[in-house]
């Protein structure tokens, strides 16, 4: 049995290691651990000739290996440490044909490391446009490697890659850069102290700030006979290997690599003048933003109202079909709600990513970067911020993620404190049944009502992020020098396959990732609400019979007679039953619905005496001056595991205390208050809409955040700060709309 | 002594030798290095930060950082 052969995919940001890698692996992809993570390290498996197969990782962008941000390291610490379990047999170094200059430097660099490296120059389809010529053949031989022309977007030259990996034992690992000529004094007493270890590798560990594990710093720091530079002489002799990897770059790329300006032609330029421009720049940012929100809004409902229903009707299946008992109730009231509350939201998460995941693949977020940095300054943000605040209106986790390319250290801690006050797609499903059940249908100028609430929600959560950055911009004394740098790439139409496989996995990683959760906590809830120690709960039915002898049926249940038999008696007309077949008609159906309502009712007696009823009443008292009964207390709770068990824990806990299966739309329409009043109105749905839009709740993010800022003070701080802060706001709120 | 931070709309400059090593390796890996030439392509509004053409590399940069590159500028602002 030989081992897979470990590959490594690096290269300057943006030049398509992603696209080789999906056009590699294709979906044989392993996702992140947390839904939505990939930014990481993406690794998958790809078959070669000869029944050989190869294990390829897709890392994060760098220029070079001197690194100056967090995401960059992780490369430099992967080819610095040969016990890594993916160190690369080869090192795949993807280029782009445009900038060739550019991304040799950090071939040679790689190079110099001893892995055998490829050279793939990719994006051959653009050779032509730009007017470039390119003697492969010739450059070969200079680079000493092998090279691989490849266009990911017109699929050529992918299996020249595969060929060539597979091949990797003939490719050469002789550095190219001699070391010593950086310094010949310094370099030489490296050696001298250091026999053993290769120059290269310590002139990195030396200069760069990552723990490696291999050599380590201490015994470099620590070895006496070794006086160490300074910071400054350090960076002087960078400089100049800088320039002498340039000088060789130069030399090659003269015989090898040629442009004619004449030919090159390019919409960068023109689209450039009116995407950042002062006044059409960030009018063409608004409009995208609002097309973006119009269409989650009206396009996402159709799939979701549709998934509604038919878990509904799966629901009631189940119970029809299989023999009574409680394994038919845990599927049909636990398991199958449950997961209908997740399943619910796949169309518009699968849209946000789409969305997002357009905006970077054309090039256009590098241009709000640039319009937006002097903007978020005075809030202690900078432009790569807004990368994250956007891709936080998808999931807080990869956002924060994301913010591994802010360089500086206190615009990251800000910019991961505030990402989670952007609107989640996990709160999504919460505004929008809310929305849909109290705020009115209508519209102005075109925008319906409900979709001007949701962007308003929006912009609140995004308005609330960026107050809170101003007041830690004030309060946190971090000293930090940051050097802001955005690449522009060229506007390119967005690879279909990159976009599909993006929308594919995340969605994925999100529903499984968020699925486990909501799927426990339906099935706890549903023991929970089915269960019962008290006198009331193993009582319920011969109390409830009684008290409907003495008292009648409840409100709840007359209108629900009412309004059936209004429906009914509509229809029957309108085919023209005559009168007295309809009277009679209908007394049968009161009949039936009036039993129907009994059971009803000792449903969700029982369900106020179970375990959960109990827990929830002993609750209630803190949720009721915000609008909400312990129902709705129960599913808030709950939703500090996550946010999106909100609608299927209401779910579960509403079909435990039924008798029939209905939507959770209709079912949350028709709950009452004390008073008979609907209990989701203006206020309670307003009030609640504003606690979710301030909460923390979502363990997978404080997770992240502890992750990132190495402590738990940070994620404590998110915690305590939003949660108490949304209880006011909702607090304030209900009370004044009351 | 003109920077980065000097030129106009379309102007171009070459960048100077330098004796001090201020400058963030980065930008020198982008191609910031003497010899080469750096044009002026957009301002973002409130004037920072600025987008350039470094030598092929498309780059937004902000103005503090502009300032410590020196360059001599070569050519004229072309009628706009
Ligand atoms: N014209 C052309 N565009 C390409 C080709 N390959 C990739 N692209 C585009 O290049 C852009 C960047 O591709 P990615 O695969 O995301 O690049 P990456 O190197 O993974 O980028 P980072 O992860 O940000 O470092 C996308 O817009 C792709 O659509 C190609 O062969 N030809
Ligand atoms: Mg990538």
């Amino acid at each position: 049995m030989s081992k897979n052969i470990n590959v490594a995919l690096i290269g300057n940001p943006n030049t398509g290691k992603t696209s080789v890698f999906n056009q590699l692996t294709g979906l044989k992809q392993k996702v992140g651990n947390y839904p939505g993570i990939t930014v990481e390290k993406k690794e998958g498996i790809c078959k070669l000739p000869r029944g050989v197969k190869a294990h390829i990782l897709d890392l994060p962008g760098t220029y070079s290996l001197n690194t100056t941000s967090l995401d960059e390291s992780l490369v430099v610490e992967l080819l610095l440490n040969k016990n890594d379990k993916d160190y690369p047999d080869v090192a795949v170094v993807i280029s782009d044909v445009e900038n060739l200059k550019r991304n040799l430097l950090l071939f040679t660099q790689i190079k110099d490391l001893k892995i055998p490296t490829i050279l793939v120059v990719n994006m051959a389809d653009r050779m032509d446009r730009k007017g470039i010529s390119l003697d492969v053949g010739a450059m070969e031989k200079k680079l000493d490697t092998k090279i691989a022309l490849v266009s990911t977007r017109k699929n050529t030259g992918i299996d020249h890659i595969k060929e060539l990996i597979a091949d990797y034992k003939s490719i050469s690992s002789k550095p190219i850069l001699d070391p010593t000529r950086i310094s010949p004094e310094y370099f030489d007493r490296l050696k001298k102290t250091f026999p053993q270890e290769d120059l290269y590798k310590l002139w990195l560990v030396i200069t760069q700030d990552v723990n490696f594990m291999p050599i380590e710093k201490k015994r470099i720091q620590d070895a006496t006979d070794f006086s160490t530079k300074s910071k400054d002489e350090l960076k002087k002799l960078q400089h100049k290997e800088t320039v002498l990897r340039y000088q060789l770059i130069n030399n090659i790329l003269k015989e090898t690599y040629k442009v004619d300006f004449m030919a090159a032609k390019g919409l960068r330029a023109s689209l450039d003048k009116i995407l950042t421009h002062k006044v059409f720049g960030y009018l063409i940012f608004f409009v995208i933003l609002l097309t973006i929100f119009q269409a989650i809004f009206d396009w996402s409902g159709y799939p979701m109202d549709f998934i509604d229903e038919q878990f509904a009707m799966a629901a009631e299946w189940v119970k029809n079909t299989l023999p009574p008992g409680v394994f038919t109730d845990l599927l049909a009231e636990g398991i199958i709600a449950g997961i209908g509350g997740i399943v619910i939201f796949i169309p518009q998460i699968a849209f946000l990513f789409l969305f997002i995941s357009l905006l970077e693949e054309s090039g256009y977020m590098s241009r709000v970067v640039f319009l937006m940095d002097r903007l978020m300054r005075p809030f202690g943000l900078s432009g790569k911020s807004v990368v994250p605040l956007i891709s936080g209106n998808a999931c807080a986790i990869p956002a924060i993620m994301a913010t591994r390319t802010i360089e500086n250290w206190k615009e990251r801690l800000i910019t991961i404190l505030v990402t989670p006050f952007t609107t989640c797609s996990a709160r999504l499903p919460v505004y929008l049944i809310l929305i849909a059940l109290v705020i009115p249908e209508g519209s102005v100028l075109g925008l319906s009502y409900q979709a001007l609430t949701l962007m308003l929600l929006y912009l609140i959560g995004f308005g609330m992020a960026l107050l809170s950055a101003m007041v830690l911009n004030k309060i946190l004394k971090i000293k930090s020098r940051s050097v802001f740098m955005v690449e522009m790439p060229t506007y390119r139409l967005p690879l279909v396959k990159n976009v599909v496989y993006t929308v594919i996995e995340k969605t994925k990683s999100f529903v499984l990732g968020a699925g486990k959760i909501i799927l426990a906590i339906s099935i706890v809830l549903w023991f929970l609400g089915s269960n019962g120690y008290s006198e009331d709960f193993q009582d319920a039915d011969r109390i409830v019979t009684e008290r409907i002898e003495n008292e009648g049926l409840s409100t709840y249940s007359k209108n629900y007679i009412q309004n059936n038999v209004a429906s009914y008696r509509e229809s029957a007309e309108a085919e023209g039953l005559a009168p007295n077949a309809l009277q009679d008609s209908i007394e049968v159906l009161t009949q039936e619905l009036s039993e129907r309502a009994v059971a009803q009712e000792i449903a969700s007696y029982k369900l106020e005496h179970s375990y959960i009823g109990q827990a929830g009443k002993a609750f209630e008292p803190l949720v009721k001056p915000l609008g909400y009964d312990w129902k709705i207390g129960i599913a808030v709770l709950t939703s500090f595991a996550a946010r999106e068990v909100f609608v299927g824990t209401l779910a579960t806990i509403y079909s435990v205390g039924s008798d029939e299966e209905e939507t959770i739309k209709n079912r949350m329409a028709a709950e009452l208050d004390d008073d008979g009043n609907p209990l989701f109105n203006l206020a309670s749905g307003i009030s609640l809409m504003l606690f979710y839009a301030f909460a923390m709740q979502c363990m997978s993010t404080l997770a992240i955040v502890k992750r990132e800022t190495n402590s738990w003070k940070w994620p404590m701080l998110q915690l305590g700060f939003m949660s108490v802060f949304a209880y006011i706001i909702a607090l304030i709120a209900y009370q004044i709309l009351i | 002594m003109a920077t980065v931070a000097d030129l106009r709309y379309g102007q171009k400059g070459i960048i100077k030798d330098f004796t001090e090593h201020i400058l963030p390796i980065k930008l020198l890996e982008l191609g910031c290095l003497p010899g080469n030439s750096v044009e002026l392509l957009q301002i973002a509004p409130l004037n920072d930060p600025i987008y350039i053409n470094l030598s092929g590399s498309h780059l937004a940069i902000r103005r503090s950082l502009a300032e410590l590159i020196e360059l001599e500028i070569i050519e004229e602002t072309q009628a706009k």
